[in-house]
């Protein structure tokens, strides 16, 4: 019984701490809309700051305290509402959703940055010369007691702030409707930067609180969150009665699982994971809404020709062949894995382009690929590569399983919580018997990865298993072109345009995403397993929940409907990391900052950059000279490259320089041959609407 | 066939009873009229009848069968397509697609193509055919929305405001397609409130206000109802004279 009340306190002040951290959560999402992926990071962010002023340069805390709290949280606050959130304001929820991820992106890679995740940073607990307070069999320290007074001063400032002041009225009245709140006098704006500034200020108190009890380590402390989050998600991201209320849940249920869990090898990961798993748990039994009707602020999916992706795929395979090539071993090393990550970044395609499923967790969905090959194939058989297709499919279509109830945020928050448990506890076990099968995953440290062995003939060498990589892409992006043009690809785009004409007309919503779901699983799991041949042995760390969130955000920036995002991304996501750390050493850490940025620019072309990019190089494939103009003259500097008379750089610019001249030269080329006039009365009909045509007839009727 | 019985449906919103014991029919073969003054919950029984919404009490009833608690696309499988009085058409797909989705989602899905250039005919829009959903002004989109309900060759049709937008010529065309699918055998329950095109197509009309049937028969003699007339004209009926 003592201990059961040792550790329902210590419970407890884990448990106020979170439902400090969630009920800042649930003011910026109810008053704002927006749901903050980066709450933690604000927490961490805080956490980090408060130890270089109190620990590194030796403020009195007090002052640290106050330098945190009240000036860098707000202007942080403040910030972080005008230049991220304001700008996608109008956008859809999606877009929202990525602004705050590259958020977190960005701030643990800032941190990293700033402070050398080498060295130990130690905290102190408040109070911590203080004798304990002893509670008849317990024993309470003056920082838990501490933790759980601020929770109650917090419930009990928020409840006046929201019933009590005329902003908390604004603020509960921007929920119900933003644009007749503006009518009545009040300020919208004005509410959004109050819940900001108050939400991160939450965020900070509960990450400086909860910074001394762990180790004070970017990502850990950003995922830390996952159980605020599930807090929140008890609340419904709108109750913090409820909230506070699932803080205790799970504070109890991590203490608790500490004290009476049975000491093995297979359990420690779970008792981590446990928050990620209520919180699927949570999602999973979330009230049923009702059928979603039309989304208005979707964006348009690109048709592909096969004639094009059939180029599209040889030029892939080119491109890898040229690399194999020119570059010497240890840049096949750097730049190979670009095609295989190209497979993963191509299982968004299908999944959250055409059907518009986010999904959060596709590279520990590689990560499941990449042990199925590694454990299947010691000898690169290549049935095994199949394997690794149908068992990450299989854990695809178990994701399904949430999907079918949940969208947006939620969905985001669901693969977001698998992952956090594939990398806490799933990744970490030993190898285990189930139906009498040993199953290994990465036996606690690495997992040696064969290149495929193709009757005799194996592959071994980084060139040889790019260009093998390369292959795999240009099918899989070859598939993924024909699966948009198919009457599955048609349907996965009708379902995400409005699901309840989608289930009028008899469809199933079950089918099409189990199978979309396992599909994309599958691709992402071949991708992995490809990932891990490049990089000959592969660690859990490889695949975790921060390393994939990248990946998906250069996705998103290159257009997730598009057919060639799958090398976009591997390009963009290694390419220029790569580049500059041979240019220029120093800017190893703000490369590492880039798809964060890049993210965060995303508000600018929601459309996605491929799609522009196709459009602005057609006429450059459509002109027969200048195609072969660039041909020839690619061939001579390759040439020229293999012969040593030129380097790469000279072979990269000079292939540049020529690209893009003379597709200035088609563009303009095919500018001058006028298009026939269309009536204004027959705009939108005989020809496609327009973006201007909107201002033309805006102009036409002003001047009367 | 294609029967439909509604009977006795009930659906409460907290405290307000949007359908109040409503029971209606329609046959096959038929247009059948639901008119009433907005909010009267003519769109709230088509989500019941459609399984978009469960209603708090009732039975809704597909060809002699009790579908009442079957999904929306199960009730679809036995017959039954809809459009939505808020555009729902697949916005980023072109027309042609759209139909397209439907007709594969039909009895005949080997002959979706064939289906889809047949609807294209019936509801004009071949010129149309390639443009995306989204760029259509109100009325091309509603009639796409009656195209694609069509494409799955439905037992019953439940159209909701499908001619709001149109000019006077495409209502008398639309007249025309609905009088057809009548013929064909086709059950057609029809939401409009352009008065013409109701009493000119309906074979019989049912009225609701404030979540009840207040009249059911024949467009004429509704017409002269009193009940019809207070609730469309306010509480003094006008006198006939």
């Amino acid at each position: 019984m003592e201990q059961f009340l040792i550790f329902g306190v210590v419970g407890l002040s884990t448990a106020a701490i979170y439902a400090i951290v969630g009920s800042g959560l649930v003011l910026t999402y109810t008053t704002t809309g927006v749901f903050n992926f980066a709450h933690g990071a604000a927490g961490m962010l805080s956490a980090f700051a408060y130890w270089q002023l109190s620990v590194g340069w030796g403020w009195p805390v007090p002052l640290a305290l106050a330098a945190v709290l009240l000036v860098l949280a707000p202007a942080f606050g403040l910030l972080v509402e005008k230049v991220v959130l304001r700008p996608v304001q109008n956008l859809g929820e999606a877009e929202r959703l990525v602004m705050t991820v590259a958020l977190l992106s960005g701030l643990i890679a800032a941190a990293r940055w700033i402070w050398d995740p080498n060295l130990p940073r130690p905290l102190t607990t408040f109070f911590t010369e203080r004798e304990p307070l002893h509670l008849g069999p317990v024993t309470v320290t003056w920082h838990q007691a501490l933790t759980m007074i601020v929770a109650v001063l917090v419930a009990l400032a928020l409840w006046f702030l929201l019933n009590r002041t005329r902003i908390g009225a604004e603020m509960r009245a921007t929920v119900d409707d933003r644009a007749l709140v503006g009518l009545t006098g009040a300020d919208p704006v004005r509410a959004n930067r109050v819940a900001w500034v108050l939400g991160t200020q939450l965020a900070a108190i509960g990450g400086i609180l909860i910074a001394p009890t762990v180790a004070l380590d970017a990502a850990q402390l950003s995922l830390l969150i996952v159980s605020a989050y599930t807090a929140a998600i008890f609340g419904r991201l709108r109750s913090l009665p409820l909230t506070f209320l699932g803080a205790v849940v799970v504070g109890c249920l991590e203490s608790y699982l500490t004290g009476y869990l049975p000491q093995n090898q297979y359990l420690p990961g779970l008792r981590l994971a446990a928050p990620a798993l209520l919180l699927f748990l949570a999602l999973l039994l979330f009230p049923h809404g009702r059928l979603r009707g039309r989304d208005r602020r979707l964006r348009p999916v690109p048709t592909p020709t096969m004639r094009g992706s059939v180029v599209f795929a040889g030029v892939i395979v080119l491109f890898a062949v040229v690399l194999a090539t020119v570059l010497d071993e240890v840049d096949a090393i750097s730049y190979g894995p670009m095609f295989a990550l190209g497979v993963v970044a191509l299982s968004f395609v299908p999944l959250s382009g055409f059907a518009g499923q986010i999904s959060l967790c596709q590279l520990s969905i590689a990560g499941v690929g990449a042990v199925v090959w590694g454990q299947l194939a010691p000898d690169g058989q290549p049935w095994a590569l199949v394997a690794a297709f149908a068992v990450s499919a299989l854990v695809g279509a178990l994701i399904a399983v949430p999907a079918l109830r949940l969208s947006g945020v939620y969905l985001a928050l669901a693969t977001a919580a698998f992952a956090v448990v594939l990398d806490r506890w799933i990744f970490t076990l030993p190898s285990f018997e189930l139906f009498g099968v040993r199953i290994a995953v990465f036996n606690q440290s690495s997992v040696e990865m064969a290149g495929p062995d193709f009757f005799g003939f194996r592959l071994e060498e980084p060139a040889e298993l790019m260009v093998f990589s390369a292959l795999c892409l240009a099918l899989g992006s070859l598939g993924v072109a024909a699966l948009r043009l198919s009457r599955f690809g048609r349907r996965l785009i009708a379902l995400r345009d409005s699901e309840a004409a989608y289930a009028t007309l008899g469809g199933s919503l079950l089918a099409a995403r189990v199978l979309v779901f396992a599909l994309s699983a599958g691709i992402a799991g071949v991708g992995g397993a490809l990932y891990g041949m490049q990089l000959q042995s592969v660690t859990a760390e490889q695949f975790n929940f921060v390393a994939g969130l990248p990946i998906f955000l250069i996705a998103v920036i290159g257009g997730l409907g598009a057919v060639g995002n799958g090398l976009f991304v591997g390009t963009a996501y290694l390419g220029p990391i790569h580049l500059l750390n041979a240019v220029a050493p120093w800017t190893h850490n703000i490369v590492q900052l880039l798809p964060a940025l890049a993210g965060l620019g995303f508000a600018r072309h929601p459309e996605g950059i491929v799609p522009g990019m196709r459009h602005s190089w057609e006429p450059l494939a459509r002109s027969r000279v200048a195609l072969s103009a660039l041909l020839g003259g690619f061939a001579v500097l390759w040439l020229l490259r293999i012969g040593d008379v030129v380097g790469n750089a000279v072979l990269l610019l000079g292939t540049a320089v020529l690209a893009l001249a003379l597709r200035t030269w088609a563009q303009a080329k095919e500018a001058t041959a006028t298009e026939p006039e269309v009536p204004v009365e027959w705009w939108g009909v005989r020809r496609p609407w327009r973006k201007e045509d909107e201002e033309v007839l805006s102009r036409g009727i002003a001047g009367g | 066939m294609g029967s439909l019985e509604v009977s006795d449906v009930t659906v409460v919103f907290g405290g307000h009873r949007a359908l109040d014991g409503v029971a209606l029919d329609a046959e096959p073969g038929q247009v059948t009229g639901l008119i009433g003054p907005n909010g009267a919950g003519k769109s709230t029984l088509f989500d019941v009848v459609s399984g978009l919404r469960r209603p708090s009490s009732g039975r809704v009833v597909l060809d002699g069968r009790d579908v009442t608690r079957m999904g929306p696309a199960r009730r679809a499988r036995r017959g039954l397509a809809r459009t939505f009085q808020r555009l729902e058409l697949f916005g980023r797909l072109t027309v042609r697609d759209n139909l397209l989705v439907a007709a594969e989602m039909g009895p005949d899905r080997r002959l979706a193509g064939h289906a889809v250039t047949g609807i294209l005919d019936r509801i004009g829009l071949h010129h149309v055919a390639d443009t995306c959903a989204d760029e259509l002004s109100t009325g091309a989109a509603r009639l796409v929305e009656v195209g694609r309900a069509m494409a799955v060759r439905p037992k019953l049709l439940l159209l909701d405001e499908p001619a709001a937008g149109q000019d006077g010529e495409e209502t008398e065309r639309f007249a025309a397609l609905l009088r057809s699918l009548a013929d064909d055998g086709t059950t057609v329950v029809l939401v409009e409130h352009d008065m013409g095109l109701v009493m000119s197509v309906c074979d019989r009309l049912h009225v609701l206000d404030l979540g009840r049937i207040i009249a059911s028969g024949p467009p004429e003699e509704v017409r002269r109802d009193r009940a019809v007339l207070a609730a469309y004209l306010g509480e003094s009926p006008v006198e006939e004279s």
